[in-house]
Parts: C-alpha cells; structure tokens; sequence
C-alpha cells in the first residue's frame, strides 16, 4: 500500500498552517495567504474586502452567499477558498458598476426588488446564471429556480418581476 | 472548525492511499474525501464532522457521464448534480433521475453537489447535526433524543431502537429503483456494490451508514438500460413546493404489456433509514393490472412493517397515497 501523503500535492505548509493560494476574482488574480478553513464567502469578504457578497446562513440555506464559479452558482460558504485556486470567480462587484449597471442590476432597482437588501447581491447573482440556465418563461419556472435564495423581507413578487423584464429585454422580446 | 490538512490528490490511489490511513470510512473518519463540499463543509462548520486531513478529489477526472460500450450509463462520481439531471441521456432515459435531482434541494446546491455526495450525504435529523445532542449515529451510546423528541421529518421503515434517522437524498431513491450499481477503488482493488447493499440499516451501530471501508473511494455509479418502454416518474411530497426536504416521495417505473402489468421497480425516499427499494411490493404488482386497487395493495405491502414515531404517524398514509398517485401518473 502507498504512503498517504505520497502522490499527493500538499497546498498546506505544514509549518505555519496557511496556504498561498491565487484566486482569480472578477477578472484578477489575487494571490492570498489562507488557512484551509476559510471558505471562500470569508475569503472574499474578510481578505479581499469584496463585501457585496453577503453571510446569511453560513449553511447553504439561504444563498446570501451566491457568487459564480466557472460561470456557475454557487453557496460561496460551503466552498473551501483553498480548493478553488485558478477557478474563474465572479461576484456582484464583478457584474457592474453605479454608473453602468448589469440590466438585471438594474431590473431589481426599476422594480424595487428589494427592501432591507442584504439577500439582493445573492438573489441577483443567481437571477444572472438564471438567464443561462434551461429556465421556462413562467413567473412559477423563475420561482423555482430563484428557491434557493430566501428573502425575509417578502420582496419575492418584485424579484419575479425584475427578473421577467431583464430576461425580456436581453431576449430582445 | 476544527483545523486540518487540506491537500489534493494526484491521482486515484493517492487518494485511496490517503483514505486508508483512517480508522474507519463512517462516523467519525479522520480523513475525508471533499467533492461538492455543500454537505462535509456544512456538517465540519458544525463540528458533526472532524477529520484531521481532507483529500480534494475534484481534479481526479471523475466527472464524466456516457454511455457504456455494453449499454449501462456511465455516471462520474464527481459529476455535478445539475450536470447530472440534465444530461440528455438521463432526461430521455432515466426521467425519474433527473425530476428527483432537481427537486432537491436548490440550483446554487446543484451546481457544487455530486453523484458520490449525494449518496453519501447524512441525515438531516437535528439532533445528528446539534453537536451538543446526545445521538448514535454521531456519538454512538449517547442516545437518541429524537425518539422522544422532535421526528416529524424522520424514518417509519428501517428504524431501530438506536436511530429513527432518515436518509435525506432524492438522486439515491431514483437509483435505487434504476437498479444502480455503485463503483469503488479501494486498497485491494476495485469493486461494485449494488446500491440495494450499500447503505446499512442502523441497528444498534447508526454511526456506520454503508459498506465503506477506509481508502474507498467511489470513482463512478452505473445504471443498466432500462427496460424497453418503460415509464418512470419522481413524486415529492413535501411541506414547501421548492427546497425542502422529502415528507414522502417515490420513484416509479413500469412496464406494461398487454394492458398488464411486465416489470415494476420502485423506491421511497423520506421514509426510510436508506433509500427505499420496495421489491416485495414490486412482486406483487407483476402480472396484474395497472388499477388503483393494485397500487394501493402495493403500496400497503410496501409499508406494512412501518414503524411510525411520536409525530410522525401521518407518514404511513401518506406513502401510501404517494406510491399509487406515482403509479398512476406514470401510466396514464
């Protein structure tokens, strides 16, 4: 039988208990030192200082936490950071600006998809995947899909609106 | 969080020999395999899990899904959950797969879970994951508050004295009726596991789930053919009409000929310590015509050693109801 630990590449350093690890973020590579128990929601929060992604849960319960990896959603707090070097990450400081917003950005504020906004960042990175997901067109297609982001507020029916009217105008319906 | 090594597995047996130097595959394991991470993340942030060195087996190639040379589908063991449901060759193939991965839990989910995950997921019982409950599967000989306690959720059929716990996947109940076949690279080699023998009931011992033993490492799961013509359907029954857990559901295939009934396969979730494969019941719907009267006799056998608990005794009817609404929309 193999020696474990043979074979296998150690992203620890054993002697101090942190990794260097570089993560690409909206677009750039950050390189960080991290101990392993870091997931990425605290990563991205605590050491690059990227706050619009929010901690709800921290259990994958309320998707506060969605951000993409690899063009895809994902809980942020059920990702260990470490195991995500190389990994193309986007958050919501990666889909626009204040003065040139993503449309579903700006669907949400037209619509007022929102009240207390601490759910708003997850819910519009999970209505953006939404948009490349096999997604019906129904008000109850997008509900389904949007199940994994809670909002305690209540905004769910302008959320559905705001999503609606982003996907029509980028369908160009 | 307890602190750990985090290291990455170069190839599979790395990662079998990183496996083997636990004590045990079950409860309590020192060493643990991170694919998804959406439920060992979860349960180490609880402190339910602890393992000293946690092996990423995401780039090991184990993501692949096809069809096999001698007709079996061919699912990776790191393929994603969404990949996974929708897969043309499970849409068309396999439906009641792809409706029970995505009536489970939600997209963002999805998209990390995997197929070895989801089957190896635990329980959502809340005195498992509450590190300050007494409970056998998490520290066996301390007891089991559920009994007594909070068990509307949880298991009427393979429960014993010790755990009341049930198994919380959808994707595993449409395997268990597709006759899945699970596949392992362990110390002394490879081998398969029929999923109707890879989990355990809990007896006395709820800490140990499944045949695993240290250094197994599930590289793939495969599905035979279906039969020809068959229909399959995913029912859920739950408390919300998205991202909740079972109450009941059932995966129902059939067949018919000649107006009557060829072959049957069928499995519960929601309901059971494991997945739920009902094969006397299955036996008993061959030959005869698809009529309410037959599934609900089915479904009376299915259920006939349930062993309901303090809350949740609604559980049994309920199945009941679930498996011949399945059973009819599945052939009508």
């Amino acid at each position: 039988m193999m020696d474990p630990g043979k074979n296998t590449i150690a992203t620890d350093d054993p002697g101090n208990g942190r990794l260097t690890v570089t993560l690409k973020v909206n677009g750039q590579e950050r390189e960080v030192s991290i101990d392993p128990r870091m997931t990425l929601l605290d990563c991205l929060r605590e050491v690059l200082h990227l706050t619009g992604t929010k901690k709800g849960c921290d259990h994958g319960q309320c998707g506060a936490c969605t951000v993409h990896i690899g063009g895809r959603r994902v809980n942020s707090c059920l990702a260990l950071a470490a195991a995500h070097g190389g990994d193309e990450i986007v958050t919501i400081e990666g889909l626009g600006t204040p003065g040139r917003l993503h449309p579903m950005q700006a669907a949400f504020l037209e619509n007022d998809a929102y009240q207390c906004g601490y759910c708003t960042s997850g819910q519009i990175m999970s209505a953006v995947a939404l948009l490349r997901e096999p997604c019906g067109a129904s008000d109850d297609d997008v509900r389904e899909f949007m199940s994994g982001n809670i909002c305690r507020c209540g905004a769910y029916p302008n959320i559905v609106k705001a999503i609606q009217q982003a996907r029509r105008a980028l369908e160009g319906i | 969080m307890r602190s750990f090594h985090l290291v990455r597995a170069n190839d599979r047996p790395a990662a079998v020999a990183e496996g083997a130097a636990s004590h045990t595959a079950q409860q309590g394991a020192s060493v643990r395999f991170l694919a998804g991470g959406t439920t060992l993340v979860d349960l180490m942030k609880l402190g339910v899990e602890r393992p000293e060195r946690v092996v990423d087996i995401n780039r090991l190639g184990l993501d692949g899904i096809h069809k096999q040379a001698n007709g079996d589908l061919f699912i990776g063991a790191t393929a994603r959950n969404s990949d996974l449901a929708h897969h043309p060759l499970v849409r068309d193939g396999y439906s009641a797969l792809s409706q029970a991965i995505l009536a489970g839990a939600s997209t963002q989910l999805r998209n990390a879970a995997t197929t070895a995950g989801n089957l190896l997921q635990r329980t959502r019982c809340m005195y498992f994951r509450d590190s300050a409950s007494a409970c056998n599967k998490r520290t066996p000989g301390s007891g089991c508050p559920a009994i007594t306690g909070t068990n509307r959720m949880l298991a009427i059929l393979g429960t014993s004295e010790a755990c009341i716990a049930n198994h919380p996947s959808d994707m595993a109940v449409a395997m268990m009726a597709y006759d899945a076949v699970v596949h392992v690279q362990g110390v002394s080699g490879d081998r398969q596991i029929r999923l109707m023998d890879f989990y355990v009931l809990p007896q006395q011992r709820p800490d140990i789930e499944t045949v695993l033993a240290p250094g197994d490492l599930v590289t793939h799961v495969t599905l035979p053919p279906p039969p020809a013509g068959e229909r399959s359907t995913y029912l859920k029954l739950r408390d919300r009409a998205s991202y909740e857990f079972a109450l009941v559901s059932a995966a129902a295939a059939i067949t018919l000929s000649n107006g009557m009934i060829a072959s049957v396969r069928f499995a519960l979730g929601g309901v059971g310590t494991r997945p739920w494969r009902a094969s006397e019941a299955e036996r008993a719907l061959v030959g005869q015509a698809p009529s309410e009267e037959a599934f609900r006799k089915a479904a009376e056998i299915c259920l006939k050693g349930a062993r309901p608990q303090t809350q949740n005794s609604f559980k049994v009817e309920l199945a009941k109801r679930c498996i011949v609404h399945a059973f009819k929309q599945v052939v009508h």
